[in-house]
């Protein structure tokens, strides 16, 4: 007979379980921990490589010579913004046209949920221009956008004045099988959202803007590019999307493979790549930016315009042009070399890019980790919650179980089934407080930042994110009243269901995490596990309690903002790390609303709630 | 009695109204999970156009519903909301009344089979008593109504709903022991859908029964009264059937029938589970109604033995469909294989759950006759194998 029915095999497995559950645990905890520290390490990385055949054995010369053409549009743009201190919308219209694009604008406006003091700004409203170069042979049915954002003062002008001079380039050219549309956005990201919108003709974020008059068929690709100067030493790619949707590898194959062309340095994370992966140098570099790109991909932020483009499964990058204190300057032309380069081949594709990784993670900018060989670093770390579900369970039937048990019990073993449901119905109160409380901590405080703001001498965006914390807070204290609700009921071994019931939702959240977004998944796992796992009633209280409350997703937060700004060698103070972690929650509440990211609903309804539950459980009378 | 199902019926009632009123209701009746081309309400509504546009519904291979429905829909259209929640309303009380006299019908045989001695001497806890199957019923509504399948097929005005409550109104009848309404309800359930039809033999065996008619070739009133109830389906399926077409071949599945000559109703369920599991579009809505009859089989539980792990397949299986769709139609990385394993693994999940319960069904019976506490010739313990 098979494992599952054989009663002596399941009786010697349930053996097995209950006895070395304990070690398996930390083995396997432990095991994940490392796989994922290995992942660095060269048999784990691999190189990168092109996979798109399209894109790969074709060379193409670049022609593009218009440095000058570009710094003077950047000169004229730059004088006509801080003349009319907004996006100077006339005359991008008027240059675009002289170019020889066929120029649409498009008008948007947001009321932010509260101010957002990063940005300030609160009421936000602007117009997006672009021009669209129309395919001189084809019947315009797919596009590449090239977008520069503007935010409130001109720093990307330069940017803005090597797009015109590209597209007048362009202009000039036959061979363009695809449109390209040249966009230039204010307010930065909202205003491309406001554009990615209109353009799909969707309306998630609920902002309110004027339809777009010209279209240019599926979007193909999108690159962003930022220039504070004229002249760079370095090109930064950023990869991270929003809620750690990555673009296809293949892009950033494409942009790196152009730079080395034309001998540009290209960096990620602000960070030249190591050369030397045989000694342990390279690998622990690689280490650095692997956990600075989890962090970056765990917090879900858009890292850039990209980040926006990924959703509508537009393969895009950001470029940023860096200027630091390195003797050999690159100009304008080199990046419009480069970036001439990068369409060409992407000119040529024949269809979405498909072939290459959408889930890799990368040590560095010519190595890269894939998702099968990833993933089980977060696969150990859910199987110790799998254990010790799998023990609770035959904890709570070993007294009941049926008549298959050796010796038998004296008299007859009493019924499973009033326990059962007098277990279920205890779990009833737990649950329903717990998820109540998520939903007060995800609705509450943008709803009540009036009241709060009117009662309390703190500014709106202040009231917001102290209510976050108070009722966060508040929830510690709930055990005392959720044991008053049940107390005449919650039978001595009530605490294991509740924490079975919780270790199982727990699983279940952390794996549909993981599997859309590993980083985030990960890293929830590393530090919400050993204190789930941990958890009970009995035992040095104090302890377990401390070792939660570190754990909690807001301490984990904190934690995960000194150690991402460590790692940046930018290591902050405590007071400076509480203001950032104000600011991030901030933050964070703001881009659920205005772009859609899914952290804050995430951490507020699913895993807060959750680790409610393990809260009660340790304060189980 | 009544009050505490009127209760019932008035939550899920109003927890379905809720979700109508909700933004979730257009999201969830485009759900791969919730509604199939075959019982989508998307393409009612696609029917009933055409045939309002004088256009026969079946051209352009879209729409699968039978003519009964779209005759149905064309006076009740703007009830559509109505018509769904009181057909969960009237599944579930047909359920309720059926279960109520099966629990009696159960306890009746129980008490005979007592006194005939027919029982082991030392099974006193497996013996049913009336207390404990008193709240079944109202569980037992209470477990269709508010299961959350059942709650996303009606918000999604899935037909599988109408379906459903064809198949509960045949179970009631059968029940009740009217060969006449039985017949017609199966004609009718199986005229919306094949699969019913393998309901025939275990609703024929369970009227034999009741009759007290021996199931045995060579005696005249079995061959009359099955002669009887064929006719009266057969005529029923005939009187109803228009030109519908059907899309699928059935699937003929039918389990070993020897071993369930005794208990059709047990019959009646697991091959209403296997009808769900092997259907070539199944939807949520159809593992709903086997799942309302979990509490029926509720003494069954101690002789479970891997209700946890099957559990939490179940469980991960479901929560992962969405996830899994995400990655394939939004994120454009994964494929549809991802999601056929899912499938596969939630139908594996399904079927290990069913002979579970099939082995623990056989293992309670095998204890009643033959004593709960075994032991082999030498004294040591004995294990039972299932061949």
């Amino acid at each position: 007979m098979g494992l599952l029915s054989d009663p002596v095999r399941r009786r010697a497995l349930a053996r097995l379980v209950l006895r070395l559950n304990a070690p398996l645990c930390v083995l396997s905890y432990v095991a994940g921990i490392a796989w994922f520290l290995a992942l660095a390490f060269p048999p784990l990385t691999q190189r990168t490589y092109m996979s798109e055949n399209a894109m790969g054995s074709t060379m193409v010369e670049e022609q593009f010579a218009g440095g000058d053409r570009a710094r003077s549009f950047a000169r004229d743009f730059a004088a006509h913004r801080r003349k009319s201190g907004a996006l100077p919308v006339a005359w991008l219209e008027r240059t675009m046209r002289s170019v020889g694009l066929e120029v649409y604008t498009q008008s948007f406006s947001r009321k932010l949920p509260f101010p957002d003091e990063t940005h300030e700004r609160y009421m936000v409203s602007g117009t997006n221009v672009y021009g669209i170069l129309r395919a001189p042979r084809a019947a315009s049915t797919e596009s590449l956008v090239l977008t520069v954002p503007c935010g409130p003062d001109s720093t990307n002008s330069q940017a803005v004045g090597l797009l015109l001079a590209l597209a007048a380039h362009f202009r000039g050219q036959i061979y363009w099988a695809k449109d390209i549309i040249f966009l230039v956005t204010e307010q930065d990201l909202l205003g491309t959202e406001a554009w990615l919108e209109a353009y799909h003709d969707v309306n998630i974020t609920g902002m309110q803007s004027s339809p777009l008059q010209g279209r240019a068929g599926a979007i193909q690709a999108a690159v962003a590019l930022e220039l504070s100067s004229d002249v760079v030493t370095s090109l930064d790619v950023a990869v991270e999307g929003l809620n750690g949707q990555l673009p296809n590898l293949d892009l950033l194959n494409l942009f790196q493979t152009f730079c080395q062309k034309g001998g540009l340095l290209c960096t990620l994370q602000g960070k030249l790549q190591p050369q030397d992966w045989t000694s342990i140098d390279g690998p622990l570099q690689g280490l650095q930016t692997l956990l600075l790109m989890v962090l970056q991909q765990a917090s879900g932020r858009p890292h850039g315009p990209h980040g926006l483009f990924l959703r509508y499964r537009v393969e895009a990058l950001t470029i940023r042009g860096i200027n630091s204190f390195r003797q050999y300057k690159y100009d304008l032309v080199a990046v419009g070399k480069a970036l001439e380069g990068v369409f060409r081949k992407l000119n040529h594709l024949l269809e979405r890019l498909h072939q290459s990784f959408f889930f890799y993670l990368l040590p560095a900018l010519s190595r890269f980790v894939s998702i099968g060989l990833y993933m089980p670093a977060v696969g150990f770390l859910l199987l110790v919650l799998g254990l010790k579900a799998l023990e609770l369970w035959m904890q709570l039937h070993e007294a009941g179980v049926g008549p298959e048990e050796p010796g038998g019990t004296s008299g007859p073993s009493p019924p499973l089934l009033p326990t059962q449901t007098v277990g279920l119905a205890s779990l009833v109160a737990p649950l329903l407080i717990s998820q109540a409380t998520g939903l007060a901590l995800y609705i509450l405080p943008v709803l009540g930042q009036h009241v709060a703001a009117q009662h309390f001498p703190v500014a709106e965006a202040e009231a917001v994110v102290l209510t976050l914390l108070a009722i966060y807070a508040a929830g510690l204290a709930l055990p005392h009243s959720t044991q008053r609700v049940v107390s005449t009921q919650a039978p001595d071994r009530g605490w294991m269901v509740l924490k079975l019931v919780a270790l199982i939702y727990l699983v279940l959240q952390l794996a549909c995490i993981a599997l859309t977004n590993f980083s985030l998944g990960f890293l929830l796992a590393a530090t919400m596990v050993p204190a789930a796992a941990l958890t009970k009633p009995c035992g040095p209280r104090p302890l377990w309690a401390a070792l939660l409350v570190l754990t909690s997703p807001a301490a984990t937060l904190l934690g995960g903002l000194f150690v991402w700004r460590e790692l940046q060698e930018a290591p902050v103070s405590l007071a400076e790390g509480w203001q950032l972690f104000l600011a991030a929650l901030a933050q964070g509440m703001l881009e659920h609303h205005t772009y859609g990211a899914l952290l804050f609903p995430l951490l507020a309804l699913g895993l807060y709630p959750c680790w409610l539950l393990f809260w009660n459980v340790l304060f189980w009378k | 009695m009544a009050a505490p199902l009127a209760l019932v019926v008035v939550v899920a009632v109003t927890v379905r109204a809720a979700l109508f009123r909700s933004s979730l209701a257009e999201f969830i009746s485009e759900r791969v999970e919730v509604v199939s081309p075959l019982n989508s309400w998307k393409r009612v509504v696609e029917g009933l156009s055409l045939l309002d546009l004088g256009v026969s519904p079946y051209s352009g291979a879209v729409f699968h519903e039978t003519p009964l429905i779209i005759y149905l829909f064309h006076f009740l259209i703007d009830y559509a909301e109505l018509v769904f929640m009181i057909t969960d309303a009237l599944t579930a009380i047909a359920l309720y009344f059926a279960i109520q006299d099966f629990n009696k019908v159960v306890f009746k045989k129980q008490k005979l089979l007592l006194e005939l001695d027919q029982y082991a001497p030392d099974v006193a806890e497996l013996i049913r008593t009336p207390m404990e199957m008193r709240s079944i019923p109202l569980k037992v509504a209470l477990f269709y109504l508010l299961n959350p399948y059942t709650v996303l097929s009606c918000v999604a005005k899935s037909t599988c709903a109408i379906n459903n409550t064809l198949i509960a109104f045949f179970i009631l009848t059968t029940i009740k022991g009217s060969a006449f309404l039985s017949a017609i309800f199966l004609a009718l359930a199986t005229y919306q859908s094949l699969y019913p039809l393998t309901l025939f033999v275990p609703g024929l065996l369970y009227l034999l029964q009741r009759q007290y008619i021996p199931v045995k070739v060579k005696s005249k009133a079995f061959w009359i009264f099955s002669w009887e109830y064929a006719m009266m389906y057969v005529g029923s399926l005939v009187v109803i059937i228009c030109l519908s077409f059907f899309l699928l071949s059935s699937w003929d599945f039918i389990p070993a029938v020897y071993g369930f000559m005794d208990h059709p109703i047990f019959f009646m369920f697991i091959q209403i589970a296997i009808i769900s599991i092997f259907k070539s579009y199944p939807t949520v809505g159809d593992v709903a109604l086997y799942m309302a009859f979990f509490p029926v089989w509720n003494h069954l539980y101690r002789f479970l033995r891997n209700i946890f792990v099957l559990v939490c397949i179940i469980i991960v299986c479901s929560l992962l469909f969405p996830v899994l769709w995400h990655l394939w139609i939004y994120a454009g990385s994964a494929n549809s294989n991802f999601f056929y394993a899912i499938t596969l693994t939630f139908n594996v999940g399904q079927i290990l759950l069913i002979s579970d319960y099939f082995y623990a069904f056989l293992r309670r019976e095998y204890y009643l006759t033959h004593g709960l506490y075994l032991t082999a010739k030498d004294g040591t313990e004995a294990m039972l194998v299932l061949k």
